[in-house]
């Protein structure tokens, strides 16, 4: 069909050769070559990096750069002189320091955030317009802005607050609410009204709407949203660094980038490789629980689209 | 339906925690940078009261900002930095997006869990990926200079010593900006694109549009929301950015206006001097950061309530 489509008369006078390059670049209606390398070219360009930064954390040598064989020592070896993953004091504080401030972080951000959404979502008063500004405002602020803003804080004004794990959480949960917020007013807004007013026209109380109807159709997004704040609290490094009180709140992006100014091992890529599963797992059963709440559903598309088009 | 009171009282929590810990943090940093200092201790004194302010710092940095002081070489390379590095990311996100949008049928959720994957793995092991690769006998370097594309960019002048990727290459720094950043430029481009409702198009061709000018008069155009939206995404936090040129270079001649920012407080002992920059900066993306939050706000509303 696109051998029809593409000789068209107005085309025949051109050279076989140029006909052949439009083919390649502009003919929309057959295969788009061109955009298919693209692609892919970009696909393996952002993965294989990453996975041969996997491979090397199994180096049998300190080297990153030089293939000796396999090996499970820079995770597991009790040898005092390799920093192992498991084994090593400090790697495995900043396993301990990531997790802890994540877990914590889901902890409080989740609540906080699914009330805020419900609250913004619903709350026609006063004040209204200007708290909805104020919560989409973290999301566009340059970390190094909330980092430098947050250190000042409380280095100037609330300096009863300890800079460690306690700064660092503050931080991660300020940061985070926005994002519960953003996710599940989306499903707010999705599943309507009608659900409670069906459930008030039948002679539900107030909290039995909230507890029995509203909440359990939240559910997808609240299970979603905690997945995507335990996410992002691993992986921040700017609000970790600039709140941390040295090595006792050292997280494991932190301790990567104190590693590559200095001299990365393959236990710096294990930290790194072992913090990625973590996450990726906990996406996945996000992913997974998500689409079993909402499976029968209609009409709105994947988890995967959901996250896509998260934020515009 | 429900009680009057219960939403604004469920918002409560929400928005006293941000008034907190995010707005008042702001003021904090706008009071030490219009504040004094310490002659003796060298700490920032903050000045609470808008009467008491001291413009001196602020204009000291303004000063430096100047065509051939400190500040100013350091700002446009920011601005260089960042501009060539979002050229990049439309260069090939704009493709990808397009192609995942319109073309992929069979492959797409695997494709797009191939976009969304970057997203789940650390920035920061993402960049030691690169220190992996670009570090002497790397894959990546041997596979620059294998390939003759090492030599290329030696001669186009484009780095100075071909190999030497990680010692304070302007290349090195924008590729691994692209490389950071380019994920979350493409996810809101795929969305927008994907809603294009083909029907246009195909009435485009229709009418006798060229296939360059049905993309260029209304693909392009009906996807400016996703391609602005996305493209303000990652140049927000890029102007911030400090961590990648210290990673992936370390030189000072790499540096970029986030390097400034951290010297100021984790190297030198003025943190007044950092928030003046950090005031400074934060009123140039104000701009950038409003236009944002006006998109998220109008499609948050355009979602039939």
């Amino acid at each position: 069909m696109s051998q029809t489509l593409a000789r068209r008369p107005a085309r025949e006078s051109e050279f076989g050769y140029t006909r052949r390059l439009r083919g390649w670049f502009g003919n929309q209606w057959g295969k788009p070559r061109f955009l298919v390398l693209v692609t892919w070219g970009y696909i393996v360009w952002s993965i294989v990096p990453v996975l041969i930064a996997i491979q090397f954390s199994f180096n049998n040598s300190r080297s990153l750069s030089i293939w000796h064989g396999f090996t499970l020592k820079w995770y597991t070896s009790t040898d005092p002189n390799i920093d192992s993953v498991f084994h090593s004091a400090e790697l495995r504080g900043a396993l301990e320091q990531s997790m802890k401030l994540a877990g914590l972080d889901v902890l409080i951000a989740t609540p906080i955030g699914v009330l805020l959404a419900l609250g913004l979502a619903r709350w026609r008063g006063r004040g209204s317009g200007a708290s909805n500004f104020l919560m989409l405002f973290p999301l566009v602020t340059p970390e190094i802005v909330a980092g430098v803003s947050l250190l000042l804080l409380f280095s100037q004004l609330l300096t009863f607050v300890p800079f460690g794990t306690v700064a660092q959480l503050l931080g991660h949960v300020t940061f985070s609410i926005s994002y519960v917020v953003v996710i599940v007013r989306g499903r707010l807004f999705s599943i309507g009204p009608s659900y409670e007013e069906a459930a008030a026209d039948l002679g539900a109380a107030p909290a039995t709407r909230l507890t029995r109807v509203l909440l359990p159709l939240l559910l997808p997004a609240i299970v979603a949203s905690a997945a995507i704040v335990f996410a992002i609290s691993i992986d921040d490094f700017v609000i970790s660094q600039w709140l941390s009180n040295g090595a006792n709140s050292t997280t494991v992006p932190m301790e990567i980038y104190d590693a590559t100014r200095a001299t990365p091992q393959p236990s710096t890529d294990g930290i790194a490789t072992v913090i990625m599963v973590i996450t990726l797992l906990s996406v996945v059963a996000g992913v997974l629980v998500y689409r079993f709440f909402t499976r029968g559903e209609s009409g709105r598309g994947s988890a995967v689209d959901d996250v896509a088009g998260f934020g515009i | 339906m429900y009680p009057r009171w219960l939403w604004p009282l469920s918002a409560i929590p929400g928005v006293v925690w941000l008034l907190l810990l995010f707005l008042l943090p702001l003021y904090v940093v706008v009071g030490v940078a219009f504040g004094s200092v310490d002659p003796v201790l060298l700490q920032p004194i903050p000045a609470w009261n808008p009467a008491d302010w001291n413009t001196s710092w602020i204009s000291h940095v303004l000063d430096q900002l100047l065509p051939g002081n400190v500040f100013w070489d350091v700002a446009v390379r920011t601005c260089e930095y960042v501009g060539l590095s979002l050229a990049g990311c439309i260069l090939i996100g704009y493709p990808v997006a397009y192609f995942v949008a319109r073309h992929a049928s069979r492959t797409k959720s695997m494709l797009l869990i191939l976009l969304v994957l970057p997203f789940w793995i650390s920035y920061l092991m993402r960049m030691l990926a690169w220190i992996n690769l670009l570090s002497p006998g790397g894959y990546g370097l041997r596979f620059l200079s294998a390939t003759g594309i090492s030599s290329v960019l030696f001669h186009l002048g484009v780095i100075s010593d071909p190999s030497n990727y990680l010692g304070g290459q302007s290349f090195t720094v924008i590729l691994g900006l692209i490389y950071g950043y380019i994920p979350y430029f493409i996810l809101p481009l795929y969305a927008s694109l994907d809603r294009i409702d083909r029907s246009h198009l195909e009435a485009a061709r229709d009418l006798g549009a060229s296939p360059f000018r049905a993309f260029w008069h209304v693909t392009v155009p009906l996807s400016k929301t996703g391609l602005l939206g996305g493209a303000v995404l990652i140049t927000l936090p890029m102007f911030g950015d400090y961590y990648t040129p210290n990673i992936v270079s370390g030189a000072p001649t790499t540096s970029m206006i986030g390097n400034q920012i951290d010297l100021y407080f984790h190297g030198g002992p003025q943190p007044t001097i950092g928030a003046a920059i950090t005031i400074l900066l934060s009123a140039f993306l104000m701009v950038l950061m409003l236009y944002y939050i006006r998109t998220i706000h109008r499609a948050s509303r355009e979602i039939p309530a």
